[in-house]
Order: structure tokens, then C-alpha cells, then sequence
């Protein structure tokens, strides 16, 4: 089967897990930016958890599906319409052969997860289908989805859940985003950055006290953020170095830049701060012109938070495994 | 070698950051890569990262907890150690890889050789002489970073950056020495190009080069580059 695309949305491209094990040689992981709802997008519709997703930023395309789909879609509350009749959010939904389904503006988030059962079918580049739109590696030479592209999905097995017919129906539960999908926009954790001791007095306060805005110059490399601006004691001299994702680096300008999934794999601007990988899908789903601002936290505190996330996470898909079986 | 001397910075839940020095020196750099091989020979399950003076550690925490599940680094600072320990891995393959560079496409060349006070033949001369280090790949995929480049050849970046530097470009930046694997924006002084391919994702390694290699140039004419891109399939 093929998803045609008739419409690309503002920014789309298929996400997966990451490409690992390609730092050393130049090509960082890139993968979905918000992980948690990727993952959970693949156990609504009983994909294995590597299978790879479409990425969907904040105004989502329009795509025709010339045979019956499952899909769900996670992440980022979208509006969607599948001939019109609108699709819950987080839930299983059958769409039925020749459906035109029409993604608008996002309500809540900035990143939504569309899964199909079995998965998209497009060849993995070194081992992975994320795509790097940055580095321009991955599916699709690499690049956004645009109108009239044609995308195979993987062999759907069958399934009870739904008897057929001619009209989207979905499951009569979903899941409720609350917990993974952050409303009330909480700070974020942050760790003090190797750095850190080198920013001025005022800054080492404003960086747990001040309001940042992301900047729309934000991207999958990195989230620029505006409204408060930090300053170093005196310029340092560094040589570049290895970086990861989640790093809040302090270029010349002042206005730190959050490293993302395709940041460049090395850097050579002070590191500030690191954010909690707790707190990267949260981060994920805020979009240019939202507040962020930080509280401060410790390895120990990041490490428990991030396990306990996980827990939670392992526990939710393995319900979400039962209830489809027993569907 | 072990962790004694070594600085060891956490830097995220998944990523230890070793530190061996702060400058771009070249015994520091061969700290690094001996290290990278001597780790990832022992703990294959850690992804290294070199870089010129740190080596970058990726781990799954998950691997690496205390009987009540949670994260005990002191398991992995005491695995990193043996690993340092252990008998020098030889960083085999020893590879030497020549780069061929038709020079007459450097649009910088004759920039860079007034600002050494020479001519343009002794420039390529002293670039062809020497045997590099590719002390790291970063920037984009493939980017060798080299070490060893005739500091008389060193040369402040351009400053106003390239939007776009073609694929290929041999470039000069600081002290530094390395080639464009794709058309990027960039800022260094372009000395030549090459049509040989430094990144091809249908390749297994996709990358010529990798962290620690040593590396050559040899001088070719526009003929011997049209003749090598049509083979190589990198003809404009």
C-alpha cells in the first residue's frame, strides 16, 4: 500500500527511533523529537516499537490512502479529518480505502506522530529511517515530504479490531495525553553545564530565574531562545569538542541555543547548561513564541526522573499490547 | 593508561565526556584515538566519539545499575579504567589514505600563498609534504579535521562565510587543514578540490575517512580530476 501525500503540511518527515553508532564519523542520531509519543503511536496501532513514524509539525498535510489503514496519531493534539468525520486524538482509528485525510492546525504541542499498522515501508539508510534534514541523509534523499510523494507502508497484519466497511470508526478508548503532553508548560529541568561558572553574576541568575522565548528560528538542530541574554565573565577560547542533544550552548550572541536531534555532532561554544532527557519531548512539543524557563536540578534527580518516566512508559505499552490482543 | 590523569565530566544521563588536554596538540590527539580503540575493544557497547583533546562516551545507563536498578556510575568509571589499563589496542587498520587535489580549482590559493609570502607552487608543495592526522569528523558527515598542516600555510577564516563551498573543497581554516564531503556553507579558504567522495551512505563504512587515519595529498591536473569524478560518479 501507499500513502500519497497532496498536501506536505508545514514541515513532515519520517522519524524513527535514530540512527546510532555514526558520531564518530560525522552524522549525529536525528529520530522523532518527542520519543514517547512515537512509541506510543506504534503500540496503538500494534506496530513493533522501531518502526518508524511520520513526523508532523505544527500544520499537518492532507494524504490519501488508496487502501484500508489502522493509524493512530500521538504527540502535538492536531486537528485531523478523514473524509470529514474528525479522528480522536491518541486512539486507534480504522480509516477505510480512498480516504482523504485532512490534517490542520496543531491545538496543543507542536509535533504530532502518525503511525500506520505495519509501519512505513521506506528503505533504511545506514541502518535507520529517520530522516536527517539537516545533514540530508535518510528517506527520501534526506529531505521534508512534499505534495505528490508517494510513501509504501510496511505488511499490515490482520486484525479483530475492526470488522471493515466504508467509514473511519475508532476503538472506544484511547489514551489521554495529560501526563506525556505538557499543558501547563512546567520549567524545565536543567543541569549546570561544564560552563556554567563562566557566565557572569546576573547570568548564572538569570538562567534558573529569567523567561526565554523560542525563537522562530528554531529548528530539528536546535531551539534558539530569546528575551534574556547571557554573558560570559570574558570570552573563552575552546576547541571544538564532541556534543550531545539536550546541550544549552551560549554562542557570542548571548542567546543560548538548546541542542536537538540534529545538531551537529561537534561544537565548539561554551556549554551552559544540559537539560534533563526527561524534559527533551516536553521541550519538543513547545513552538516558536512559547516561554521557557528553567529550574535547576541534579544528575541524581535527572536519573531518577528519566527511570521513572520509563517505568511508566514500559507499563503503559505493554496495557495498551493487552487491550488490542483482547480486542 | 588509565582514568588517573584524566578529567572525566558527566555530561548527560547517556554521555561521559573524558578529557586528556585543552589544546590542539597532536600527542594529546593520539591520547584520545588510543583511548577510543582501547574502549571500544573492550566495551563494544559504548559508542566512542573522539575528538581533538576529549573523547566522547554514549552508554545506555540501563546497562549499568546497582541491584536496586538505579544508576551506578562508579561500575562504568571502574569498566572505562580496566578497559585503560588493558594492553594498547593497535590501531589497526593503519591506514594512510591519499586524497588527490587539482589545486588549480582552489579559488583561495593565491590568497592564501600572498598571505604566506609564497608562491603558489611552494604552497601546494608544503600541503603535499605532509602527513596528516584526522584528529576528528565533525561539522558534517565525513568532515575530516586534520592535524599537521605547515603552520607557514595557516591562515585566519574568510570573514564572510561561503553560503555554499562546493563539494570536494580542499580548505585551510586557522591552523587547521580539511575537505568539504558535500556542498555547505563555510567559511574557510579553499586551496583545491577533490573528486574523490569522503561520504556515500550506500557505503559500509559510508565515511573515507575515520578518526585517527593518516592522510596525504597529491597534486592532479583538471584531467586527472575529470577522469577520477567520472569514475567516482562525482562529475558536476
Amino acid at each position: 500500500m501507499t500513502i500519497e501525500l497532496i498536501k506536505s503540511g508545514l514541515l513532515t518527515s519520517i522519524q524513527d527511533a535514530g540512527r546510532r553508532g555514526y558520531a564518530s564519523l560525522g552524522l549525529g542520531r536525528a529520530g522523532a523529537m518527542d520519543e514517547p509519543s512515537r512509541r506510543l503511536a506504534n503500540a496503538l496501532v500494534g506496530n513493533a516499537h522501531d518502526q518508524a513514524v511520520m513526523e508532523i509539525t505544527l500544520a499537518g498535510p492532507t494524504l490519501c490512502f488508496r487502501e484500508a489503514a489502522v493509524i493512530a496519531i500521538t504527540g502535538g493534539i492536531i486537528e485531523a479529518r478523514a473524509n470529514g468525520q474528525a479522528l480522536p486524538p491518541w486512539t486507534t482509528c480504522f480509516l477505510p480505502a480512498g480516504t482523504i485525510l485532512r490534517m490542520g492546525g496543531m491545538r496543543h504541542g507542536c509535533r504530532s506522530y502518525l503511525s500506520v499498522r505495519g509501519g512505513f515501508g521506506v528503505a533504511p539508510v545506514l541502518g535507520s529511517r529517520s530522516t536527517d534534514l539537516h545533514a540530508r541523509i535518510g528517506p527520501c534523499g534526506g529531505r521534508a515530504l512534499r505534495a505528490g510523494d508517494a510513501i509504501a507502508t510496511g505488511h499490515a497484519a490482520a486484525c479483530s479490531w475492526f470488522p471493515g466497511g466504508n467509514e473511519m470508526k475508532a476503538l472506544g478508548w484511547g489514551l489521554d495525553p495529560q501526563p506525556w503532553l505538557d499543558y501547563a508548560q512546567a520549567p524545565l529541568a536543567l543541569l549546570r553545564g561544564h560552563h556554567f561558572d563562566a557566565l557572569d553574576d546576573a547570568s548564572r541568575q538569570m538562567l534558573f530565574s529569567g523567561r526565554f522565548v523560542i525563537s522562530r528560528h528554531s529548528n530539528r538542530t536546535g531551539t534558539r531562545l530569546e528575551g534574556t541574554t547571557l554573558q560570559l565573565r570574558h570570552p573563552l577560547e575552546l576547541i571544538s569538542e564532541a556534543s550531545v542533544p539536550g546541550t544549552l550552548q551560549l554562542p557570542p550572541s548571548g542567546q543560548p541555543i538548546l541542542l536537538l536531534a540534529e545538531a551537529p555532532v561537534t561544537g565548539g561554544y561554551p556549554r551552559i547548561g544540559q537539560l534533563a532527557a526527561v524534559d527533551l519531548p516536553r521541550l519538543a512539543q513547545r513552538r516558536p513564541g512559547d516561554a521557557v524557563c528553567f529550574t535547576e536540578t541534579s544528575m541524581d534527580e535527572a536519573m531518577d526522573r528519566l527511570r521513572r518516566r520509563d517505568d511508566a512508559l514500559e507499563r503503559l505499552l505493554r496495557r495498551i499490547g493487552q487491550r488490542l490482543e483482547s480486542a | 593508561m588509565s582514568l588517573t590523569n584524566v578529567h572525566i565530566e558527566t555530561l548527560a544521563e547517556d554521555a561521559w565526556l573524558l578529557r586528556f588536554g585543552n589544546d590542539i596538540d597532536v600527542a594529546i590527539n593520539a591520547r584520545v584515538h588510543g583511548a577510543a580503540a582501547q574502549i571500544g575493544a573492550a566495551l563494544s557497547d559504548i559508542e566512542c566519539v573522539p575528538s581533538y583533546a576529549s573523547l566522547l562516551l554514549r552508554f545506555d545507563p540501563r546497562h549499568w545499575t546497582d541491584t536496586q536498578g538505579r544508576f551506578a556510575g562508579h561500575h562504568l568509571r571502574d569498566a572505562i579504567d580496566s578497559a585503560l589499563r588493558g594492553a594498547a589496542v593497535s590501531e589497526t587498520p593503519m591506514k594512510e589514505v591519499v586524497i588527490p587535489v587539482w589545486y588549480g580549482a582552489g579559488e583561495d590559493l593565491g590568497d592564501v600563498a600572498a598571505h604566506a609570502g609564497l608562491s603558489a607552487v611552494e604552497v601546494i608543495a608544503r600541503h603535499t609534504a605532509v602527513t596528516y592526522r584526522v584528529a576528528m569528523i565533525g561539522f558534517a558527515p565525513g568532515f575530516p579535521y586534520l592535524l599537521g598542516l605547515d603552520p607557514t600555510l595557516a591562515m585566519p577564516r574568510r570573514p564572510t562565510p561561503r553560503t555554499s563551498v562546493p563539494a570536494g573543497s580542499v580548505a585551510i581554516g586557522g591552523q587547521q587543514t580539511g575537505v568539504y564531503p558535500q556542498a555547505l556553507p563555510g567559511g574557510w579558504q579553499l586551496i583545491g578540490r577533490t573528486p574523490v567522495q569522503l561520504f556515500d551512505v550506500s557505503a559500509e563504512p559510508p565515511s573515507l575517512l575515520k578518526p585517527g587515519d593518516r592522510v596525504r595529498f597529491r597534486a592532479i591536473d583538471e584531467a586527472q580530476f575529470d577522469r577520477i569524478a567520472t569514475q567516482a560518479g562525482t562529475a558536476a
